[in-house]
């Protein structure tokens, strides 16, 4: 067929293409294409140029928005394209809108009508065309225009095109589901196609469908099975063998299938036993495909109901995957590793080298793949190593995607395993610290809620030695330079809350230390918010306790800074700290009770304590409250929802609060807290508050007119707010400042009623996720670690009971298991010590590309490839490799069973495009006519002009040499 | 389900891009520019695959072309490399032991081999010889039809003049 190899283009293509290939850097090769970007815009746009030249312009399009630029000013024409009369220029058309165009474009509705002329075409060419841009290139709406065309060619004379209406079929149901939901019934019956390429095309969108829904497709295992019999059996036409596999692409998807079919079912499962064997016997575990149905036969094993006989053939296949030079057959045999573990738990005991090699391999791909199995192989017993080998990890690579994933695993990890407290709060710093930014707030706050909470319920002493660990290891931790955000958010709030608790560190120390952040971050907000919050727990601590309170000289100019700061959040922190330290040890300890940040505050939404109040003012001339339903016709207070408004009114009437007196706030604040004390404490779920810092504005905002705040404008806010802008400001001085001051107070306590209801959520979700994970942890474990994963909360119980629920758990076999199990965990160590051995035997392993690539070189060509002989025979290495050296010759030559000469040829037919004659006479009889075409390929390339840069000297390269 | 289809030269230069899932140019150049560097920079010995953005790639390298696929998580990545070789012999079959300036200066026949090769993302034909016959079969309308084209020999007598 080498004929079809010439070049048919213009000279003007070839000369682009060329001068495009010479190009020394992107600037040029950018300046070449903007060139024929020019030239093309110049001449497509001319009404008379020929079909064939406009042809010809439109692949000149395809290869100008291949090369990354923007060719949109051709769309139109290759759309108009789509149009013409011949196949030819139709058919290139329709390449360059599905190249050009996805299926959101503007210009798409301009081919629907053609699509729909050309899916009735009797030339089923034409037919085919069409239908592979409906699989690109229709959308959810204009599915119904194709819909009934495409389903009338279900039954096409032509398989081909039958074959692509399936495609497009399956395709219809992946964009939108319901439009196609009635006509799933066609899959089924395409499924007894006498074509097997129809059929194996039919098993895609069968397997999208079973995926969704097993229980309507049970009926169909018999007919997979002996399909799958069938071809296993090689009943299909020689044409769908593959390197000597009969049709192994077919055989991989029904292998999905039946996965999907047998997963839990058992009767499903057992018609499956006699045919999952065979295949697992018939497979060439020396050919790349044969590995590739292998591994699809351990996953559709691991999935389905289990079979001893079954498990064993696959663990062997892993163990050979495992045993294998090559990386890929590795990385497979980890992956098969790790779906199997969860049926048979102690296959994994004896991989533990290879296992372990393959942490250690330099190459990442794998070391990811391996570090997912052991995180699915985590137990109390073993969690130690695992997650500080993963926090290595994740500290040597700069992946932001993949760091987040393995820090959010590593905190997963700890939560549910951490064998003591210290090591909990030294694994959580150190993810902070190195992945602190990328780690979802929600870890933080887990992490703080965690270290008030405690673990266990019933044992104070172990949660208070948990805080003061932790708080010891952030004071020593906050000498280090340039900590992440998130980190330093979770300090300040545990100093805050546990600094001074335990005794061990003065008040003075820890505000100094709290001081110092606020000052080194000063550009985050955030963590300066933190920071003064904690101030004030920590001084209102040591009020309540009676000491007396000295401000640090840094810490009194800081709050001098933030009374004055442009963030309003900081203004109201920094004030409110100035208004607790004034008050006396009393009236601090109900409003900041210590270590009360689990408690349950009662919100009394309705305000009743207040009722005296507003007697009170009422009587004395004030206006009674209007809700805002009767109110209506009020324009300016209806635009008081909205933001611009909003944000400039409250900000004039506001501003008066802040110039009260201090008396007045004194004065009014225990009435306050007398008529309902529950209200009060501020401090209370100060995490979520502070993760919304402004829910705390409420009174001060301005610009924190958020749709949070306007959320949570609720009943009580608006009875206040609004006093003070209506017109009721004409009453008297006196009265307002009296209203303004509520409206202090009750902001007080409105902002305590939203942080309750955002604990309450955050309450829920806790108990939400607790199922979840129990989930996870049966359907990675199997049923002896259900005890086992226990909810975060739960550490102490499940760290305990863990061992003996294990061998409770498997008494049979309690003596091998547990002697298993500890060799390889319980002493970490142990898996570095088995490391080191195993990097040595891993030496031997040789690559067939890098070979290849010695081969090359062409000084070294000869050594190396006796080289390569010499290993090859050496190692006589039945995997992978084999397949490599193979491929040439079996396509070739078929007969040319050995492997040596399979070898030599690539080199010698490489050398082509420049080199010796020596080596065509070297050549051999291997590749004899491809060498041949080549030759011609070469001089008919050089008669136009093409030379192989010095770039690129291996263009003339043959692909698979 | 396959995502993307790749061929990127050894230098780094686009061969052949075939898209799948919907990504707009922008991302695409991204995409190109960010899988070029990692894969090109891989050592011979490691594995065909490498993670990406939470997807897999699959590649090879055939002579100075590396050839990627990007699938999902759960796909078969054996069975993905032996697609793409399976790409390669049937462009071998078609071009005559195929080398990368057959794919430069046809990269719209590759896109047609391709095309009855994969369809919307699965692979739509195993065997061989029927991607053969049917691109034949459009092969010999373009013959009939090739007269007002330059044929090949007007190229040779242009570019030796």
């Amino acid at each position: 067929m080498g004929s079809q190899g010439g070049f048919y283009q213009s000279k003007e293509f070839l000369d682009l293409v060329k001068s495009i290939g010479e190009a020394r850097s992107k600037a040029e090769e950018d300046r070449i294409v903007l060139g024929e970007i020019e030239t093309l815009k110049r001449r497509i746009s001319d009404p008379d140029i020929p079909k064939f030249k406009m042809k010809e312009y439109i692949i000149r399009l395809v290869y100008v928005e291949m090369l990354g630029h923007d060719a949109s000013f051709g769309y139109i024409h290759a759309v108009k394209m789509t149009h013409d009369d011949s196949l030819l220029v139709k058919r290139t058309g329709y390449l360059a809108v599905t190249l050009f165009l996805n299926e959101d474009h503007d210009l798409i509705i301009l081919i629907v009508n053609t699509i729909q002329k050309d899916l009735k075409s009797d030339n089923y060419l034409v037919v085919c065309a069409a239908l592979n841009a409906v699989c690109r290139l229709i959308n959810e709406e204009t599915i119904p225009a194709v819909l009934p065309q495409v389903v009338e060619l279900l039954a096409h004379p032509k398989e081909a095109v039958r074959k692509k209406a399936i495609m497009a079929l399956h395709r219809f149901y992946q964009k939108s589901p319901s439009s196609v939901s009635h006509l799933v019934s066609n899959f089924r019956k395409r499924l007894c196609d006498n074509d097997p390429g129809v059929m194996g095309a039919t098993l895609c969108p069968l397997f999208e469908l079973i995926t969704i829904d097993v229980s309507s497709y049970k009926d169909l295992v018999i007919s997979f099975v002996s399909i799958l019999k069938q071809v296993a059996e090689r009943r299909l036409p020689k044409a769908y063998d593959y390197h000597q596999m009969p049709a192994p692409f077919i055989q991989i998807k029904l292998l999905k299938i039946l996965a999907l079919l047998g997963s839990g079912d058992k009767q499903a499962s057992e018609n499956m036993y006699t045919v999952v064997g065979d295949i697992f016997r018939k497979c060439d575990s020396s050919s790349n495909i044969g590995n590739a149905v292998l591994y699809e036969c351990i996953c559709c094993v691991s999935s389905i109901y289990p079979n001893p006989k079954l498990l064993e053939s696959a663990a062997d296949a892993i163990s050979r995957f495992l045993k294998s030079d090559s990386h890929n057959l590795k990385y497979m045999g980890i992956d098969a590793l790790g779906r199997l573990i969860k049926i048979s738990p102690e296959i994994a005991e004896q991989h533990q080298l290879a296992v372990i090699d393959c942490l250690e391999d330099p190459d990442d791909t794998l070391k990811r793949k391996t570090f997912e199995l052991l995180y699915k192989m985590t137990k109390s017993t073993n969690v130690e190593v695992i997650v500080d080998r993963m926090i290595d990890y994740m500290i040597s690579i700069n992946d932001n995607h993949y760091k987040t994933e393995i820090a959010s695993r590593c905190v997963e990890l700890a939560e549910q395993f951490a064998p003591s407290n210290q090591w909990f709060i030294l694994t959580m710093n150190k993810v902070f610290e190195h992945a602190g930014d990328l780690v979802n707030i929600k870890v933080a706050h887990n992490l703080m809620r965690l270290i008030a909470e405690g673990f266990g319920e019933d044992d104070d002493t172990a949660d208070s030695q948990l805080r003061s660990s932790a708080v010891d290891s952030y004071l020593h931790i906050l000498g280090e330079p340039k900590l992440p955000s998130v980190f330093l958010q979770v300090i300040c709030w545990v100093l805050g809350e546990y600094g001074t608790a335990d005794g061990k560190y003065s008040a003075s120390l820890v505000t100094g230390k709290l001081c110092d952040v606020a000052e080194a971050y000063s550009n985050d907000e955030t963590v300066k918010a933190y920071a003064v919050t904690a101030l004030m727990k920590i001084y209102a601590f040591e009020i309540a306790a009676g000491r007396k309170v000295d401000m640090l000289p840094e810490c009194q100019s800081l709050m001098e800074e933030f009374l004055a700061s442009h963030s309003t959040d900081l203004q109201q922190r920094a004030y409110e700290l100035q208004a607790v330290i004034g008050l006396d040890a009393h009236a601090v300890e109900s409003i900041m009770p210590s270590d009360a940040s689990c408690e349950d505050i009662e919100v009394d939404k309705a305000l009743s304590f207040l009722n005296g109040y507003i007697q009170d003012s009422i009587e004395k001339g004030a206006q009674p409250y209007i809700p805002e339903s009767e109110r209506s016709g009020m324009l300016n207070i209806s635009k008081f929802r909205n933001q611009d408004h909003h944000e400039a009114s409250s900000h004039g009437l506001r501003f008066e609060a802040y110039e009260l007196p201090k008396q007045t706030v004194q004065s009014k604040i225990p009435p306050a807290s007398l008529a309902s004390t529950e209200l009060v404490p501020v401090p209370e779920p100060v995490y979520v508050r502070e993760s919304y810092p402004t829910t705390t504005v409420s009174s001060a905002s301005s610009d924190a007119g958020s749709t949070e705040l306007k959320l949570r404008l609720d009943g009580v806010q608006k009875k206040w707010g609004r006093q003070t802008h209506s017109p009721a400001t004409s009453t008297s001085s006196s009265t307002s400042q009296k209203t303004v001051n509520g409206a202090t107070q009750v902001d007080g306590s409105n902002t305590s009623n939203s942080r309750t209801r955002e604990t309450y959520d955050s309450r829920k979700q806790q108990v939400e996720i607790t199922p979840e994970k129990q989930k996870l942890a049966a359907s990675l474990f199997g049923g002896s670690s259900k005890t086992e994963k226990k909810p975060a909360t739960g550490h102490k119980i499940s760290k305990s009971s863990s061992h003996m629920v294990e061998k409770s758990h498997v008494p049979k076999s309690s003596m091998e298991v547990a002697s298993e199990k500890k060799v390889p965990f319980q002493q970490p160590p142990d898996l570095l010590d088995f490391g080191e051995p195993t990097v040595q035997s891993n030496a031997p392993s040789v690559d067939p590309f890098k070979e290849l690539e010695d081969l090359l070189e062409p000084t070294t060509q000869v050594a190396s490839a006796e080289n390569h002989g010499s290993t090859a025979a050496a190692t006589k290495s039945p995997d992978i490799m084999g397949l490599y050296k193979e491929t040439p010759a079996g396509i070739h030559n078929k007969d040319d069973s050995d492997i040596l000469s399979g070898l030599s040829n690539p080199p010698v037919t490489n050398m082509l495009g420049g080199t010796t004659k020596t080596q065509v006479a070297q050549s051999s009889k291997g590749r004899r006519p491809n060498l041949k075409d080549s030759l011609q390929k070469d001089t008919l390339v050089r008669q136009m002009g093409v030379t192989p840069s010095s770039l690129n000297p291996i263009l003339f390269k043959d692909l698979l040499g | 389900m396959i995502h993307f289809v790749l061929l990127i030269s050894r230098q780094g230069k686009v061969r052949l891009t075939k898209w799948y899932s919907p990504y707009s140019q922008k991302e695409r150049t991204k995409v190109i520019r960010e899988l070029g560097g990692e894969i090109l920079s891989r050592g011979p010995k490691l594995c065909n695959f490498v993670d990406w953005r939470g997807l897999k790639v699959v590649y090879k390298r055939y002579a100075s072309l590396y050839f990627c696929m990007c699938i999902d998580q759960d796909d078969n990545e054996l069975e993905v490399l032996e697609i793409i070789h399976h790409f390669v012999e049937i462009l071998d079959r078609y071009f005559g032991s195929v080398c990368e300036l057959d794919l430069i200066f046809n990269f719209h026949k590759a896109y047609y081999i391709l095309d009855e090769l994969l369809l919307a993302g699965e692979l739509q034909e195993s065997s061989k010889k029927t991607i053969a016959r049917l691109i034949a079969a459009q092969d010999s309308l373009v013959e009939t039809a090739k007269e007002q084209a330059s044929s090949i020999s007007n190229i040779i007598a242009q570019a030796t003049k």
